[in-house]
């Protein structure tokens, strides 16, 4: 086996990861860096992200505005003294990417253009154009190439952390290009592997988000926090989960049912306007969207398409010039990928799922509870999402916590020991296990793609848009039984070289563990509150459940859920109001 | 039209294959479908074996780049509808090594770019206390468009120049080189022009256009090389009628 | 070529594709291109022909004479008349080309392409005049 030695291994290279190294570099240019992605890193999901970056600049706002947006906008389930921390340092780092060279959109005078965003009662969004995660991850990669103490493994994917005395001390990872299993050790370790969307059959998510980092911290007994937390965006297209912003409903879209009602007038969201009318009707908040879709859905008042149920969203009576002029990302999503022309056809569409406000439980300087790991972005929970993450605090928490985690996992680095030589037969074991298991595995008769469908139809009957403990039950035997099928996995590819089969049965196991920690939690949390609305507990209940929920495993492979109180410092739990 | 199509996909599996070899599958052909679609259907349901890259399918992570029908393309951009009845003949892109199947290799590029210095370079830093580098929209509209480069590799299958010279440091790389030369906030033009002026740089560059039109993202990477061409032929002309000594 | 492939656990075998000798005929964009790269063989052809030109002229009305009784051979004429495709075939490659290589602003404004190669096919022109204006009719 290779074996290689670093101070600091970061695995995952998106925004989060990329800031980090770039903290590491920063904060102690003697450390040596790895950045170990399974895929290139400007190849990263942070790539996608259209509408912006929340940052406070303009003399008319305030940190305690953004703050206040946040708390409230997580349904009180954020921690507040991370969120105070997150809105002090989001501009610093907002400038400190446009001193970078990131090309955020301007003013007439040069200055930083922001925006208007929803959830966001001030203009404090930053954009660059509609491709602001793509400028921002690009920015970030080829910044980082000038620090030559930051080794990059690209297309390594790791399959195990490495823990003993207590502590972390490296990952193995299957190197894709030549097949061979290595072993990273290190003084610290960085998870930034983004979100896990694939869990579910409709997602935003590119196809390389599988909870990697969520599954690998989770196995080494680091518990996942707020898992239950699933956010949908109410308009996506199906099949692909290309994401049609709300854009296209503030120019007036409408969502149609089938048979061309504009349904939402049902569901206590205004009476229908030819014009748009700001939260009303198709501009109310995303959820109470999503929820009037499911509804809609039981009334058999949806489509049918080829893969499931859809609504339309129309936007033909906006006109072509409307359209061109004020919607051409959408035209171009449509036209490009989906072979659809709004101009002259409806555009179906139904919720989908966008982002995971759980993750890997860290404090606020991404520490978790296992010393020398580390988790930053979507990855990680801190918590500044709460049950509900406002839309354009992503980048920026990318930003300020990778750049947390970096400097404290550089400042623990440089206080340790190199690791023990015995984690070396540690990873050993793993390289056995890996090829026993997978590689040469000769026999077995279920299909990757089967499992991964079940679970993914699994996950958005019972952990959906709504939950119910009778459901939620019933998906976590099924998602054992699922587990249970896997160890008979078969595999038809046996070469080492970029073998794509092998890395996909290794991101199903992830999956597997991650579904199941999702539907532990929602089955757990009888209330509902922000993404997580239960049927049979439509309230929320700051009695009980003003908590985090952690989900540990059990040396038996299965979950337990544990509760850890919120921390409020200033905005005591308070309603969440829409539109007055 | 057929509701299926069949595709012709380049294999070649290096343990057991001295060269590529074609596969034929079929699959379903809807109209919402792309070549990637078909590929991950074959994946799935009929061939498990079958490597290629994909990750975001929405024409922005850069992944999915192959050969179809002889042209290079992002797959998630294709439509299979475009090329029925078929069939469709999948390659992986052009001037590079085949590593499996429909992978090629990359770090060639990956480590061109790094030599082309694509980081603002700066005289002097400005602190952050002292807010940003004022920058207005005509000044970022001067290389926005060679900033929108999603490094997907089309421009390098595309480019005749380097399937011949393999030193050639080719479009994408040019074309950040010059994103960065032409942002108002830079200042390391004079850094960068030792190693783009060469002859593996804009001179190895003979003007094909090929590259510009392969680019999915309108990023004109010709345009970039040859507009630094003139600006270092100008150097050049300056430096050699006022010699300042500043070698 | 019979060889078998050697099993390699670790290293993958690149497959290198060697480039066909006639790559530039797989599409027209390509062949058009090396067209344009031969063009400056005749371009070079048309300034030896110059320089040759003047040398007769140096030479007196006798030696002019010889040069123009050269130049009115078969071979010759059909020569010149390739090269003058060629050269006109670059020129107007070249034109196509010519916005993507130059950016003017005007009043802040990027000027269209189709004005920046119309504008070359002008100068061509003038030019073009004022030459046949000389020879013709000066």
């Amino acid at each position: 086996m290779i074996t290689s030695s670093h101070d600091v291994v970061l695995v995952g290279g998106g925004a989060a990861g990329l800031r980090a190294a770039i903290a590491v570099a920063q904060s102690d240019p003697r450390l040596s860096i790895a950045v170990v992605s399974k895929v290139y890193p400007m190849r990263s999901h942070t790539v996608s992200a259209e509408g912006g970056a929340a940052a406070v600049v303009r003399p008319d706002d305030s940190l305690d505005e953004h703050a206040y947006d946040t708390i409230s906008g997580g349904d009180w389930l954020c921690d507040q003294d991370a969120v105070e921390a997150f809105v002090k340092e989001a501009p610093e780092e907002m400038l400190r990417l446009e001193h970078w060279g990131c090309p955020w959109s301007r003013e007439a005078d040069g200055r930083i253009a922001v925006r208007p965003f929803g959830g966001m009662k001030k203009m404090r969004t930053w954009f660059a154009a509609d491709k602001t995660g793509f400028h921002l991850l690009h920015t970030l990669f080829q910044t980082s190439l000038q620090y030559t103490r930051v080794v990059r493994y690209d297309e390594c994917f790791v399959t195990k952390l490495l823990v003993e005395d207590g502590r972390v001390q490296g990952v193995t990872a299957i190197e894709l290009m030549s097949g061979q299993v290595r072993a990273i050790t290190a003084k610290a370790v960085i998870l930034c592997t983004g979100g896990c969307g694939r869990v579910f059959p409709f997602t935003t998510n590119a196809n390389i988000k599988n909870g990697d980092g969520m599954a690998l911290a989770y196995r080494a007994g680091v518990p996942l926090k707020d898992m239950e937390f699933v956010q949908y965006h109410p308009t996506g297209l199906p099949f692909t989960g290309i994401l049609i912003t709300e854009a296209a409903r503030a120019e007036g879209g409408w969502l149609l049912n089938k048979d061309g009602y504009r349904y939402l007038q049902d569901y206590n969201l205004g009476t229908p306007q030819p014009y748009p009318v700001l939260r009303s009707m198709e501009l109310g908040p995303r959820d109470r969207l999503s929820q009037a879709f499911v509804k809609e859905m039981e009334k058999g008042r949806t489509l049918s398409g080829p893969y499931g149920p859809v609504v339309h969203l129309d936007l033909r009576h906006l006109g072509e010039k409307v359209i061109t002029t004020k919607l051409p990302f959408v035209r171009e999503l449509c036209l490009k990928y989906q072979n659809i022309d709004p101009i002259t056809e409806l555009i179906p569409v139904r919720p989908v799922v966008h982002y995971m406000m759980g993750g890997v439980h860290t404090d606020i300087n991404g520490a978790t509870p296992l010393p020398g790991l580390f988790a930053a972005g979507e990855a990680a929970c801190v918590s500044i999402n709460g049950a509900n993450r406002l839309g354009s605090n992503s980048l920026p928490e990318c930003l300020v916590f990778g750049a947390r985690a970096g400097r404290a996992a550089a400042a623990f680095a440089a206080n340790q020991p190199e690791a023990s030589p015995s984690v070396l037969a540690q990873a050993a074991e793993e390289q056995r296990r890996l090829e026993r298991e997978l590689l040469h595995k000769t026999e077995g008769r279920e299909r990757i793609a089967v499992l991964r469908e079940e679970m993914q139809r699994i996950m958005e009957n019972s952990a959906g848009i709504y939950r119910s403990g009778a459901a939620l039950t019933e998906a976590a035997g099924k998602l054992r039984q699922l587990q249970e099928r896997f160890r008979h996995v078969a595999l038809h590819d046996h070469s080492r070289t970029f073998n794509t089969e092998w890395t996909a049965a290794l991101e199903l196991s992830y999956m597997l563990d991650v579904a199941e920690t999702i539907v532990q939690s929602a089955l757990r949390r009888e209330e509902s509150r922000g993404a997580h609305q239960r049927t049979d507990f439509p309230a929320r209940d700051d009695q009980r459940y003003l908590a985090h929920s952690l989900a540990y495993r059990n040396a038996d492979g299965s979950c337990r859920i544990e509760y850890l109180p919120v921390t409020i410092t200033r905005w005591p739990p308070g309603e969440r109001v829409y539109g007055k | 039209m057929s509701d299926t199509i069949i595709l012709h996909v380049a294999r070649y599996r290096p343990e057991i294959e001295t060269e590529p070899t074609f596969q034929e599958y079929q699959t379903p052909c809807r109209k919402d479908w792309v070549v990637l679609d078909a590929l991950n259907y074959i994946k799935d349901k009929v061939d498990g074996t079958l490597s290629y890259r994909w990750s975001c399918r929405m024409g922005i992570c850069g992944s999915c780049g192959m050969t179809v029908n002889g042209e290079p393309k992002l797959t998630c951009a294709a439509f299979l509808t475009d090329y029925a009845p078929g069939p469709v003949r999948v390659e992986p892109l052009r001037n590079f090594p085949i590593v499996r199947d429909l992978v090629i290799e990359m770090s060639d590029f990956m480590r061109k770019l790094v030599q082309v210095k694509p980081w603002l370079i700066r005289a002097e830093e400005k602190p952050l206390s002292e807010g940003e580098y004022l920058q207005t929209p005509e000044e970022l509209d001067e290389y926005k468009q060679f900033s929108m480069c999603i490094n997907c590799m089309l421009c390098y299958a595309a480019c005749p120049v380097y399937g011949l010279e393999p030193h050639f440091i080719g479009p994408a790389a040019l074309a950040l080189a010059q994103r960065y030369n032409l942002d108002s906030r830079d200042q390391g033009g004079r850094e960068r022009m030792e190693l783009l002026s060469d002859h593996t740089g804009i001179w190895g560059c003979t003007f094909v256009g090929e590259c510009t039109k392969a680019c999915p993202k309108s990023v004109d990477p010709a345009a970039a090389i040859q507009r630094y061409k003139l600006k270092a032929a100008l150097e050049w002309f300056k430096s050699f009628l006022m010699p300042r000594g500043t070698s | 070529m019979n060889q078998t492939p050697i099993y390699t656990e670790f290293h993958s075998r690149w497959y290198r594709r060697r480039t066909s000798t006639y790559w530039w005929l797989r599409r027209p964009s390509y062949l058009a291109f090396i067209l344009r790269e031969l063009s400056s063989l005749f371009v070079a052809w048309f300034v030896i022909f110059t320089l040759v030109q003047i040398q007769a002229l140096s030479q007196g009305a006798e030696g002019y004479q010889r040069f123009q009784d050269w130049s009115k051979q078969p071979v010759v004429l059909i020569v010149n008349l390739i090269a003058l495709f060629f050269v006109v075939f670059h020129a107007i490659t070249w034109f196509k080309l010519a916005p993507q290589a130059m950016v003017i602003r005007l009043h802040g404004k990027r000027v269209p392409a189709a004005w920046i190669a119309g504008s070359n096919y002008v100068v061509w022109a003038l030019a073009s005049a004022l030459v046949a204006w000389i020879i013709l009719g000066g």
